[in-house]
């Protein structure tokens, strides 16, 4: 199952490896990273796997905006069938 | 594959344009529920919908956590009660209070059903049932009650109209200090449909299986934040753009839908087209208007915008699900929509324009705060004139006015939550008892009769 990650906030040294330290230690396999600085602001999109990570979906999306409010950053951690649905016919 | 700018722009949606589901209603069938005393059939129906709905809000707080979009409200429709409680119908007020036990047991945010379906005729034992209304809607907080007295093959039952005038004016008396707020859980439809998800007038079709999840969704602000970025395009692009916003928006309903009725164990229902609007700034149909360039809504231009409106957001929508129903389209509740509230603030929008409204959009005249001392029968024919637009243009149409006790036009009532505020709006003063008081039917139109 895949999830779709999305960073955003204020650019600083570190975010990348804060975020993906935190999934690899949830076993989630990154399977793709995107990342820009828009008007000055940090903005990463992940897609990762989610099929053998160490707690649901649910638990992960909890963990990851809890994440997010340590580091400073907006983080979500969302299914990626919504993404799919909204942009694909 | 998904690329960046179209992920950021789903999370744009949620976080500042306000998309969300507004609503997963589970509709349950408690046809069987029906024993020989209205108790036995309280504690029937109590354990039934208990039993059926007892997972829809961890449900629901689930799939808005997994997919990232917020779900408002959880909602249970039911079979209308009256046909259930026909053997006892003065003492139907023990389902009605059974089942708003439920809802605040299982955190459900509104339960509808307390309905009766007399667009031919009221028989004796729904006219028991009516006169249960106001006690019922007062005494309970979550429960919705809506009643439907018309239809374009039956015609408008006009007993059913005079009728319900009075009751909407007994429920408002009865909930007198709260602002008359027992009206606000009343709707009187011409043209009701059995599947719709939205408050006050769902309830469960007895066209529909045992237990089925209809979804409403939302996103006024997602539309109104898609136009601004379109500011000289013309109508037929700006009808583009609401389209393709409206299949989006329609996609997360679909899929909110499908996964929820998988989860719950029932049918998938329908998605309900519906762009909902809530008091908050920036989640408003008549901002849309204004986007569209009406500079305030109500002026003259407002009925053709919102027709334009209406129909990219069906055609955007069908698209996007396999199954739409309930009542698909724009909603204009004025309590519920701050733009509406502003207009009506400063005598922008009158009841007459609401109406002119109807004929193109959905639903009817909603959330419209009336003069206290307005007489029973100018509410019958408001809603009498509401029933005549949804009848001859087959259309569902619908009556939610509350006057309001002790208040009188330029004052303001506060419902507070998802049912806002609004400014008290004048009616006609003429007086239209004397038709009212003829009863009877209007005959269906001549285009109904279609075999």
């Amino acid at each position: 199952m895949r999830a779709v990650v999305t960073v955003a906030g204020t650019d600083r040294k570190g975010v990348i490896a804060e975020v993906s330290a935190f999934l690899a230690a949830k076993n989630v396999n990154i399977l793709d990273v995107s990342q820009t600085i828009l008007g000055g602001r940090f903005a990463m999109v992940m897609i990762v796997d989610i099929s053998e990570a160490s707690e649901t979906l649910a638990l992960l999306a909890e963990h990851a905006s809890a994440l997010g409010k340590e580091i400073g950053m907006d983080i979500r951690l969302q299914h990626a069938d919504l993404f799919d649905a909204m942009h694909t016919v | 594959m998904l690329n960046r700018n179209q992920i950021l722009e789903t999370v744009e949606m949620v976080e500042k344009e306000h998309l969300d589901i507004r609503t997963v209603t589970m509709g349950i069938s408690i046809l069987s529920c029906t024993r020989e005393t209205a108790e036995k059939t309280a504690a029937a129906v109590y354990d039934c919908v208990m039993k059926r709905a007892e997972k829809l809000v961890p449900t629901a707080q689930a799939l808005s956590l997994e997919y990232g979009i917020p779900i408002v409200n959880k909602r249970v429709s039911v079979t209308p009660v009256s046909l259930v409680c026909a053997a006892f119908p003065e003492e139907s007020g023990l389902v009605g209070r059974a089942l708003d036990r439920v809802a605040k047991e299982l955190g459900i945010d509104f339960l509808g059903g307390y309905s009766a379906l007399i667009h031919k005729g009221t028989a004796d034992y729904e006219a028991k049932f009516l006169q249960t209304i106001p006690a019922v809607l007062a005494e309970t907080e979550r429960l919705c009650a809506s009643v439907n007295v018309g239809s374009s093959r039956s015609g408008i039952n006009m007993d059913a109209v005079g009728e319900m005038g009075r009751i909407v004016k007994e429920t408002a008396a009865l909930t007198a200090e709260r602002g008359g707020i027992g009206c606000c859980k009343l709707v009187v439809f011409c043209n009701a449909v059995e599947d719709n998800p939205f408050m006050a007038g769902a309830f469960h079709g007895v066209g529909e299986a045992d237990t089925v999840v209809n979804v409403g969704v939302s996103g006024p602000g997602v539309v109104q934040h898609a136009l601004k970025f379109v500011p000289g395009a013309d109508l037929t692009d700006a009808a583009e753009v609401i389209k393709r916003t409206a299949f989006k928006i329609t996609r997360a309903g679909q899929l909110i839908a499908k996964e929820a009725a998988s989860r719950l164990g029932a049918r998938f229902g329908i998605v309900d087209l519906s762009l909902a609007p809530t008091p908050a700034r920036g989640d408003s149909v008549a901002h849309i208007l204004e986007e569209l360039g009406l500079e305030t809504v109500g002026c003259h231009g407002t009925t053709a915008a919102l027709a334009l409106l209406n129909d990219a957001v069906k055609k955007g929508g069908v698209m996007a699900s396999s199954r739409v129903g309930g009542l698909s389209g724009a909603f204009i509740p004025v309590s519920e929509d701050i733009g509406m509230i502003e207009s009506a603030e400063r005598g922008m929008i009158g009841l007459d324009k609401l109406e002119a409204m109807t004929c193109v959009c959905s639903v009817g005249l909603d959330m419209i705060a009336i003069p206290g001392d307005t007489p029973a029968s100018t509410i019958s024919a408001i809603i009498a004139d509401e029933a005549a637009i949804g009848m001859v243009n087959n259309k569902t149409t619908a009556v939610r006015v509350i006057p309001v006790p002790g208040k009188k036009v330029g004052d303001e009532v506060q419902f507070g939550g998802l049912l806002g505020r609004a400014p008290v709006m004048p009616v006609h003063p003429g007086d239209a008892s004397k038709f009212i008081g003829r009863g009877g039917l209007i005959p269906a139109p001549i285009h109904s009769f279609k075999n």
